[in-house]
């Protein structure tokens, strides 16, 4: 019987997922023993049209990575579907967005505008852009266009499971990679980590305190982290209680807050919308005018719930308000 | 319901509040002022919850994202929670909430958050009629649209659908 076969790819993201691959060390020669990688960008000499030449569905499995803005995205994230039987979101860009995502705070216009005008370091006399098309002399060159707002993968295509973090831990990898060699998947659209949060495997849980109360938040440069006591309890904004575990508090070990990439547990809609809640709900005071001043320490509360799941939010991006000419 | 819909017919928009009364004061005001037989303006649905401190975050995002053009949240009097304190955490999540929303290009004051005791049906009437008449200033609710599942059916517009009946019939 020959091998299944498996596909990577990556769409907007940064190379951390392919990373976490590479981090699978000595696991990986198991992985590859078991499986035939007939699609890798990254580390392996295969083209599109290797792909294209495929039967459909003749990937067993593929683990597409990064949320989608641009055309050739959208129609990668299309023809990896149809040639694969599993298709998984993989990382916080394909699941919810990630940090790509957070350029649906900003409209089209005024990314564009910054990035070949704006920044102080760009000299742009002709005030030149990319476009789909340009004409030159040796004939026409094109462009993938670029859409007017970030989406997840699942906004694109129908997706299998998710493999959740920023990027995911090794730990789940192998785990879904056995899931899938030994036929235990559990059902279509669930996200392969365990379905319980931070806070319950943290290594910190016995310092909580049974009611936690904070007086006032803090930014981690502003503080001498303790390395054994609750961050929350600090004052800092740890997202632990609305996150999702799987990874063994790497962050929290590494004596930093949780940001919340391997997003929420099983029926939560919107990620940030349950962080702000959480975190709103421990402040300690009943004074309207000193909650404000207490919530100031929050510089961004869009860029801090929303780090790694705003496409995938139920507000998906800021309003528009000069694409609809004013209010 | 067809008179909700009547942007087209008088040229007002009538916006669609979604309002969030505690059990305990807010809606049992909101049973006054109809009982009182006051009259005042019909744009809100209002939907109970035991204390306002229920009030998930999401719930107004959602209210939001399903057509709601504003969202009003009605809980007791400060010291006057049934559950001690459920007004006070609703109170915390209403403020960081709404800078939240006014990040994201949405007008603070579409989220309003409003003590109302049981004996205050007035007030209901005095703030239904505030709400309605600022959001009709502000206008329809245009959040970014949201991508569709591919794996989901489309939601049918039920707007269009209902001006659609009401053409037929006309």
């Amino acid at each position: 019987m020959s091998k299944p076969r498996v596909g990577f790819y990556w769409c907007a993201s940064c190379g951390g997922c392919e990373e976490a691959v590479v981090d699978l060390a000595e696991a990986v020669l198991d992985v590859v023993a078991a499986v035939d990688i007939v699609f890798w960008p990254v580390a392996l000499d295969f083209k599109r049209s290797d792909v294209e030449a495929m039967r459909d569905g003749e990937m067993a499995v593929c683990f597409v990575n990064g949320a989608i803005r641009t055309s050739e995205q959208v129609e990668m994230a299309e023809l990896m579907r149809r040639k694969s039987q599993f298709l998984i979101a993989f990382g916080s860009c394909a699941h919810s967005g990630g940090i790509p995502g957070m350029a649906n705070f900003f409209s089209k216009e005024s990314i564009l505008q910054e990035v070949y005008h704006g920044v102080p370091s760009i000299a742009n006399t002709d005030t030149v852009r990319p476009r789909p098309e340009t004409k030159v002399t040796e004939g026409q060159l094109t462009l993938p266009s670029f859409a007017d707002h970030v989406r997840t993968l699942d906004q694109t295509v129908p997706v299998d499971y998710y493999l959740p973090g920023c990027p995911p831990p090794v730990k789940l990898i192998v785990g879904a990679v056995k899931a899938i060699l030994e036929g235990t998947l559990p059902p279509k659209g669930t996200v392969l980590a365990p379905n319980i949060a931070l806070c319950d495997e943290c290594p910190r849980k016995e310092s909580k305190p049974d009611e936690l109360l904070i007086r006032e938040f803090k930014r981690p440069h502003q503080i001498q982290i303790d390395p054994q006591k609750c961050l929350l309890d600090q004052g800092l904004l740890c997202m632990g209680p609305a996150t999702r575990s799987g990874c063994d508090a790497a962050c929290i070990n590494g004596n930093m807050p949780c940001t919340g990439c391997l997003g929420p547990t099983d029926g939560i809609r919107d990620y940030g919308a349950k962080a702000l809640s959480s975190i709103a709900s421990v402040l300690n005071s009943d004074d309207e005018k000193e909650i404000d001043t207490l919530l100031k320490a929050i510089v961004d509360p869009g860029g801090t719930f929303y780090r790694y799941s705003l496409p995938a939010s139920l507000l998906h991006g800021t309003i528009l308000h000069e694409e609809r000419g004013g209010k | 319901m067809s008179d909700m819909y009547d942007s087209g017919t008088n040229g007002r928009f009538e916006p669609r509040i979604v309002a969030f009364f505690c059990n305990w004061c807010t809606y049992t005001a909101a049973d006054l002022a109809g009982t009182s037989r006051m009259m005042y303006e019909h744009n809100a649905r209002v939907v109970r919850l035991m204390c306002s401190g229920r009030l998930d975050p999401q719930f107004v995002l959602h209210a939001f994202r399903e057509g709601a053009d504003a969202v009003l949240i009605g809980g007791c009097h400060p010291g006057d929670c049934h559950y001690q304190s459920g007004n006070y955490k609703a109170l915390r999540r209403f403020r960081l909430l709404q800078r939240l929303l006014e990040q994201m290009g949405i007008e603070k004051e579409r989220l309003r958050l409003e003590w109302i005791s049981a004996s205050e049906g007035d007030k209901v009437r005095q703030v239904m009629n505030e709400m309605t008449e600022q959001v009709r200033q502000f206008g329809p609710l245009r959040l970014r649209p949201m991508p569709n599942a591919p794996h989901s059916e489309p939601v049918a517009d039920l707007e269009l659908a209902v001006a659609a009946v009401e053409q037929g019939m006309s």
